[in-house]
């Protein structure tokens, strides 16, 4: 089954203009200008049930107003959307009881009373069993987050890190179908971001849960997705394997030799950075072994590092390049 | 009874701050005594004023702010602020109505006031000052009614005027000029029927004297009987009616929303 179907899902706001100058600020009282401002334009896109989807794309792409709408927060402007068999925003109310959401930047634990009232509330309301409370939740989702020593603390008085992890457990407490996490590393240090990313993936094996995730940490994507949808201004750049769009973005890997003592080089496609480093290009696999042999004969060789570009990198350069696909 | 949980919760909340509500005891019953010694000025050794006893008065003063204890709340500041801030997605995410959602959180919140701040008021003003209490049940049971309507009423206008902040750019003038009308036109400080008369003729069409005026009335024995629940009808009344524009502005608010961030 599917869970995310959406045919041509687009959002527009109408944003409000401010004239400059005096002038312009006193014409305002009478009435503002304003722009249509089309923050996803026509999206197609479409997940299977199990799948971990990444959703990437440089700030203002338009990521956290499709997982609005994905989530039923936002009313789409046109286009069809189903979500686990649901028209999110028209049916809200009982949508909502097969997905569960993170925003990193916002909680949705009440902040002045202990972690375990947030969870006992949320259980009411999502009218989860008392035992299924004690043995998924409390045993298996509580156990392996390892929150369990902060259920009678406010949520207050919890580090970034600790709030993070009772966020992912409310956000399962009612055993969704569907996840979705919105920045759910920002601001979080490397130890717990492992952590919590080895979670998300026994979540997903163990229970199947589908997993959409937007982030600016691609190394969250590089750990968690198979497959990535890049937005860009709005509309989808790129859907497919993390791997294929490491091979059609990185471009050509090259090698950085660092020699013993001044040498010459006949190759004419080495780059002489200084005296005694040199950058040889490798166009395919078999020019590294080709390279390395003939390299000694050269002269003593000090270093040798293979430069790769980073999915960090990479990313960046199609953010910075705004690829079209 | 995801309702009842989210009453629960807003009690629980409260609960961890109730030490603030100490000072907003005392506060109460200094108002509440400083009307009193204003009103005895004001009567100087007479009986009835506007065919109001001296004890009515300070009755209706000592009952007029301790319900308003628990009729108060800040639900537009809350609903502007939840809207302005993108803070209303992650109610959106819970499966139940936004704004009974709301409705019931403020109720919860009444509800601790009428424990930790009304009831412990009413007992500080009774002591203090010369209250006339009523002397039959029937009257509590319908100024308890009263109250509760009253509650829908102030909650509703507060969701209203919270909603149409979503529109107006400026919130904070309209926050206050609401609150302003509802304690002036209610009749917080004052009987509404000592009112001028042309107020009092605009005042009979809008839905602020239901809040305090009447509530207090059937407290104070200056409404019973077919009086009583005629006031009690045009409270069900602005309750519907309130309720009404309160659906359609946000079936349009919501349509419009932005929420911020990429």
């Amino acid at each position: 089954m599917a869970a995310i179907e959406a045919i041509d899902l687009t959002k527009e706001f109408r944003r409000t203009q401010s004239r400059p100058g005096l002038s312009g600020a006193l014409r305002d009282l009478f009435g503002r200008e304003s722009a249509l401002f089309r923050a996803v334009d026509r999206v197609n896109l479409h997940v299977e049930a199990g799948e971990i989807v990444g959703y990437i794309g440089a700030n203002g792409a338009g990521k956290s107003t499709t997982i609005k709408m994905l989530t039923g927060i936002l009313q789409p402007s046109s286009g069809t959307l189903a979500v686990n068999g649901y028209d999110p925003y028209r049916q809200r109310e009982e949508f909502v009881r097969t997905i569960g959401v993170v925003f990193g930047q916002r909680s949705q634990l009440w902040w002045d009373i202990a972690v375990q009232e947030s969870f006992r509330l949320l259980q009411r309301i999502y009218r989860v069993s008392d035992g299924d409370y004690r043995t998924y939740f409390l045993g298996e989702v509580v156990e392996v987050l390892g929150i369990g020593e902060l259920l009678a603390t406010p949520v207050r008085k919890l580090s970034l890190g600790q709030r993070m992890r009772c966020e992912l457990a409310a956000a399962l407490l009612h055993r969704p179908a569907m996840l979705f996490l919105d920045e759910p590393t920002i601001g979080l240090d490397v130890s717990v971001k492992l952590r919590i990313r080895a979670f998300l993936q026994e979540v997903n094996r163990r229970y199947g849960t589908t997993i959409l995730l937007t982030t600016h940490d691609i190394s969250d994507i590089e750990a968690l997705c198979r497959r990535v949808v890049m937005l860009d201004r709005g509309q989808i750049v790129y859907d497919g394997l993390l791997s294929d769009l490491r091979q059609r973005w990185a471009g050509e890997r090259s090698v950085r030799v660092v020699f013993a003592e001044a040498v010459q080089v006949a190759d004419p496609s080495a780059e002489q950075l200084d005296a005694t480093t040199f950058r040889f290009r490798l166009p395919d696999d078999g020019a590294l072994s080709a390279l390395l042999s003939g390299l000694l004969t050269l002269g003593p060789v000090k270093d040798v590092t293979v430069l790769e570009a980073s999915m960090e990198e990479i990313v960046r350069n199609m953010y910075e390049e705004g690829v079209r696909a | 009874m995801t309702y009842v949980e989210l009453v629960r919760i807003r009690f629980l909340t409260m609960l961890a701050y109730r030490l603030n509500y100490f000072s907003g005891i005392l506060t109460y019953v200094v108002y509440t005594g400083g009307y009193y010694f204003l009103w005895k000025a004001v009567y100087g050794g007479r009986e009835v004023l506007g065919s109001m006893t001296a004890a009515q008065m300070t009755t209706y003063l000592a009952v007029s702010w301790m319900t308003r204890s628990f009729y108060f709340n800040n639900l537009d500041r809350e609903i502007a602020d939840e809207i302005r801030s993108g803070a209303v997605a992650i109610q959106l995410i819970r499966p139940y109505s936004y704004l009974l959602g709301k409705l019931t959180g403020a109720f919860g919140e009444g509800l601790f006031r009428l424990c930790f701040w009304m009831v412990p008021g009413m007992l500080a003003a009774v002591w203090l000052f010369p209250v006339a209490l009523p002397g039959r049940l029937s009257t509590y049971l319908m100024w308890a009614l009263a109250g509760l309507l009253a509650f829908l009423v102030n909650a509703l206008l507060n969701v209203l005027f919270g909603l149409a902040t979503f529109f107006l750019h400026n919130a904070q003038g309209l926050q206050w000029a609401r609150q302003l009308a509802t304690d002036l036109l209610s009749g917080l400080f004052l009987p509404l029927h000592l009112y001028p008369g042309w107020m009092q003729a605009a005042i009979r069409w809008l839905p602020f004297q239901t809040i305090s005026y009447l509530p207090n009335m059937i407290f104070t024995g200056g409404l019973t009987g077919s009086a009583a629940w005629q006031a009690v009808g045009l409270q069900v009344t602005w309750v519907v009616v309130l309720a009404l524009l309160t659906g359609l502005l946000w079936g349009r608010a919501r349509r419009y929303l932005v929420v911020q961030g990429g």
